[in-house]
């Protein structure tokens, strides 16, 4: 086993540091160290979107980089929406809508969804689609999810 | 969500109720497998896999790997074999299926090794250093190659490679034959596919030597048979093999029910190990060696009067179940029994239906298990049935249906549909489609030079299995001897408590993966008992010793809309009376003068005193010297309920394989571009009937995820492999599942037949339009391509296979 690294990062506002092997994965990182379990691990090279989490402000694959690459970073994971006890208003579209049904891909489907209001606050239906194709969801046939992102957009703060 | 202004008559059932799995979900509290270690000193496992597709393992060096520091044990074949028995298969054939392979692999990914050590890192440093020594033997992954006598035989055991076959003849179907005015034959082929759930396999085990229980947590929607079978497999009385389901599973779609032998051998390294063990699967290993359906080579036969009356028709199936067949496999060919006539009225019938034993991944129920298979064909057969005899798709199928009035309606194979109006979903179908203005607009293309096309399919759909139809797969006369014993049922149970201070909880035997179990039951019994869905606290999170179930119990084959929900109502209901026997023992009044309405005991007629749920309650907790002679104390109930249409299967080879069924009617206008050979699907129309909905919300929910999985392998999911044995699609690259953008717009309806069986009138709806979308793209595909001559009889429709075929048309 290689010497243990400290990283040192800030996760949803809260300086965080943990020491780890170099080689471990950002997402085990998360998981494991930090216990900040809401982001998922659905296929480890890059595709599936479940591990989805905003870094240093845009969407990325927590997956495929290393917990020392995300080293003095800004993080946002899917813990970070809710505030104060209220959903975030895309957490609350993707409840009112069916957005959501196993649960497993939504942490990253809310991130990858909040990166996409965050650059295009009024997406198109095909820009939504294009958008939230980073993440697969083999539940919903993505209709929920559709909606739920098109009435975000509408709402008050949805790309806050 | 609407809430309900109150007052008597008011109903939480068929409303879109918000769920209340979703706070929890939405903000990443949810409890999958891999989120909290239910124990503590877990260690983890790595899974050393055959690289080879069928080859004798010859001997193992464990030294690096045991030498690795954090290493506690490896696991091998040869300790499987010493210290496990092979699983119990659903055929007389004798194949010896263990937990890893024992002597050769037979497939690409097959387990060989296990490693156990301190974290999962070092467990997979130590996996690489594993050294296997294989003699690799020529493979083969073809069903009909693999029958071929020349082919290589995967187990000497059994000394072919069919792994069963029956012939099964309903009615006279060479008579059928004999009459037929017209006679068609088609070849069909159905592509290997799953639903890969996003979440994998994730097992932790600790097996306690002092106290003999092996405890098991995993993301498994069983337990059903599969709980007996794998304590068969570890020497384990069922009492001390103790399965614990976490409160959230991320998506199964019958995938996960395949997670046993999963069970068996995390449960092994533990007992060999003396540690708790935790595997949590990756995805590479997923998509090489968990499950998928079967990939199927079918030669259907036809015979119909001119007038388009289907007399009868024959199937001739080789389904290909991979390395090993697995229980509950042979039920991709006989899981349909009762509905192999779908929803139309012909009496003769042959099946002839083999598995077939191949160098691929092993098999499983995968959403609409073996009906997307049957319905691909058997609705490819009812166009070109249309399109010989110059009849409307549509009208073709209109002149076999069965009838409204004809239900209950008991089908050749023994399948008892309990309620339905076919006609009418499928006219409602045509409506909402606006089918006549399509084929219009279908003609206006096709004069411009376009390939517009209209598919249709209709399919019922079953749900609920009774588990006696796996026993279609053996004999008549092996069943009929005295030592066999017949099965059937289909069983689920649901316990409801009021608390002290008049609180509802209901406790489920279930295992649900995002179908919302909570949420339905709360509306349940809100509605039973006069409460709101808010007050109601739902726990599913099977436990097997702690929960009442029976062989039958778990997640699967569409169960809860049907049996899980009825098991809550009947609850409820026992519940109920005992409150109404209770107050009209505090009233000193006859039981039957009074009701419980309103979330309260009322005299029947009148205005009187009434004693609320809470009241009730508390007296019934506090005070038991209340209670009436013989009453037991506390308010709870249990119901169990199961369908006494579920019959084991007779000597007719007769059998009731599900015990609700609902019906599909879809359309679907497709455009084909010529040159890139995309597929673009222009309308998109799916009526169902599920007989009464409780949460329309959820029920489209299912209708949208079912669709998508139907167009995954009508379009673009198959596991591949190479003539070798090595599979192509082992990551997320190469294995398309679709996006967003590939997701169609759908239009839904539905037309409500209340089963008369459940006390709720419903059905299963969870598999939906998986099984008629392979059928209903096909469909449309061929008849936008007709003018080329093109029909599509094999999935799933890649533009490189279309292009080609339409560069060939083209030439000729």
């Amino acid at each position: 086993m290689a010497d243990l690294v400290s990283v040192r990062l800030r996760v949803n506002g809260v300086e965080r540091e943990g020491r780890c092997e170099p080689r471990k994965l950002l997402v085990d990182f998360l998981r494991e160290d930090l216990g900040l379990t809401g982001t998922h691990v659905g296929c480890e090279h890059g595709i599936c979107g479940a591990c989805t989490i905003l870094l240093d402000g845009q969407a990325a694959r927590s997956c495929i980089m290393l917990a020392v690459q995300a080293d003095g970073a800004e993080l946002m994971t899917v813990e970070g929406l809710a505030k104060d006890g209220k959903l975030h208003p895309l957490q609350e579209a993707f409840r009112e809508h069916h957005g959501l049904q196993c649960g497993f891909c939504t942490p990253g489907m809310l991130m990858t969804a909040l990166d996409l209001l965050r650059t295009n606050p009024a997406p198109s239906d095909a820009e939504i689609r294009e958008g939230i194709s980073a993440v697969l969801c083999r539940c919903t046939g993505y209709q929920g999810i559709l909606n739920a992102v098109r009435a975000a957009a509408r709402a008050p703060g949805g790309d806050r | 969500m609407t809430a309900p202004s109150g007052g008597a008559g008011q109903r939480w059932i068929g409303r879109s109720v918000r769920r209340v799995e979703d706070a929890r979900l939405l903000t990443g509290r949810g409890t999958y497998i891999d989120d909290h270690p239910p124990v503590g000193n877990l260690f983890h496992a790595a899974i050393v896999r055959s690289p080879h597709a069928h080859a004798r393992i010859l001997g193992y060096d464990l030294e690096a790997a045991r030498a690795l520091p954090g290493v506690v044990g490896v696991i091998t074949g040869a300790d499987v074999a010493r210290h496990s028995k092979p699983f119990s298969v659903g055929v007389t054939a004798p194949v010896h299926y263990y937990c890893a392979a024992t002597d050769k692999a037979r497939f690409v990914g097959e387990p060989v090794a296990v490693v156990v050590a301190r974290s999962r890192y070092v467990a997979e440093d130590a996996a690489e250093l594993v050294q296997v020594r294989y003699e690799p033997l020529p493979a083969v992954v073809d069903p009909e190659r693999a029958l071929e006598p020349d082919a290589p035989v995967l187990h000497e055991t059994v000394g072919t490679n069919l792994a069963n076959n029956r012939r099964l003849v309903y009615g006279d179907p060479d008579r059928a034959f004999r009459d037929a005015e017209v006679v068609l034959k088609e070849r069909f082929r159905f592509p290997k596919y799953g639903s890969t759930p996003i979440e994998t396999y994730g097992v932790i085990a600790r097996w306690d030597a002092l106290d003999g229980v092996c405890t098991v947590w995993s993301n498994f929607m069983g337990p059903f048979i599969m709980h007996p079978l794998t304590a068969r497999v570890l020497g384990l009385p069922e009492n001390r093999l103790r399965f614990i389901v976490p409160p959230d599973i991320g998506g199964s779609f019958g995938i996960k029910s395949l997670i046993y032998p999963y069970i068996a051998l995390v449960a092994l390294a533990s007992k060999l190990t003396g540690v708790a063990v935790k595997w949590i699967e990756d995805r590479r290993e997923h998509l090489l060696a968990s499950s998928t359906g079967t990939d199927r080579v079918a030669y259907r036969e036809l015979a119909a009067r001119k007038d388009g009356t289907v007399l009868g028709m024959r199937f001739k199936w080789l389904d290909n179940v991979g390395g090993y067949i697995r229980s509950p496999e042979p039920g991709c060919s006989f899981r349909p029994t009762g509905n192999f006539v779908g929803p139309y009225r012909f009496q003769h019938l042959e099946v002839d239906a083999s598995t077939v034993m191949t160098n691929k991944c092993l098999t499983g129920p995968n959403r609409g298990y073996a009906c997307g298979h049957l319905y691909f064909e058997t609705e490819g057969m009812m166009d070109r049935l249309a399109a010989t005899l110059g009849l409307d798709p549509v009208e073709v199928r209109r002149r076999n249906l069965i009838p409204a009035g004809a239900f209950p309606y008991r089908t050749p194979t023994g399948g008892l549909y309990d309620s339905g109006d076919y006609p009418a979903a499928l006219d409602k179908a045509v409506q909402l489609a606006r089918y006549d203005e399509l084929r219009r607009e279908q003609a206006r293309a096709r004069a411009a030079g376009r390939y517009f096309g209209v598919g249709v399919a209709l399919a019922v759909d079953p749900s609920v299995s009774n588990m006696g139809y796996v026993a279609t797969a053996l004999d008549p006369q092996f069943r009929a001897k005295p030592e066999y014993l017949p099965k059937s049922g289909a069983v689920d149970s649901a316990t409801v408590k009021v608390d002290p201070l008049g609180r509802v909880l209901a406790i489920l035997a279930t295992t649900p993966q995002g179908q919302g179990h909570q949420t339905i039951v709360a509306q349940i019994v809100a509605d039973e008992l006069g409460s709101v869905p808010e007050d109601v606290t739902v726990v599913d999170e099977m436990d097997t010793f702690t929960r009442v179930w029976s062989i039958s119990s778990g997640t699967y084959s569409s169960r809860f809309g049907s049996v899980g929900t009825s098991a809550v109502a009947l609850a409820a209901r026992k519940l109920k009376a005992k409150l109404v026997a209770y107050a009209a023992h505090l009233m000193d009044l006859p039981p039957d003068s009074l009701e419980f309405r309103d979330g309260a005991v009322r005299p029947k007629r009148g205005k009187g005193p009434s004693y609320s749920v809470k009241d009730l309650a508390g007296r019934a907790h506090w005070n038991t010297e209340s209670l009436p002679a013989g009453m037991e104390p506390g308010l709870q109930a249990t119901a169990v309920f199961g369908f006494d249409v579920a019959r084991a299967v007779d000597a007719e080879d007769r059998v009731n394989s599900s015990n609700t069924y609902g019906f599909i009617a879809e359309i679907m206008a497709v455009e084909v571009d010529p040159e890139t050979a995309a597929i673009r699907i222009l309308r998109y129309v799916t009526v169902h009937d599920a007989g009464t909905i409780i949460n329309p919300m959820i029920a489209e929910g299912q209708i949208y995820g079912g669709a998508l999985h139907g167009l995954g392998g009508a379009l673009y999911e198959e596991l591949q492999y190479d003539e070798d044995g090595q599979c192509l699609t082992a990551t997320f690259m190469d294995y398309l599942v679709p996006t967003a953008c590939e997701a169609p717009t759908i239009e839904i309806a539905h037309v409500v037949s209340p089963s008369p069986l459940t006390p709720l009138g419903s059905k299963g709806l969870g598999e939906s339009s998986s099984m008629t979308v392979p059928a209903v793209v096909a469909n449309a595909v061929s008849d936008a391509l007709a003018p080329l001559g093109i029909r599509i009889t094999e999935l799933p429709i890649t533009p490189s296979k279309l292009h080609a075929m339409i560069q060939k048309a083209r030439k000729t």
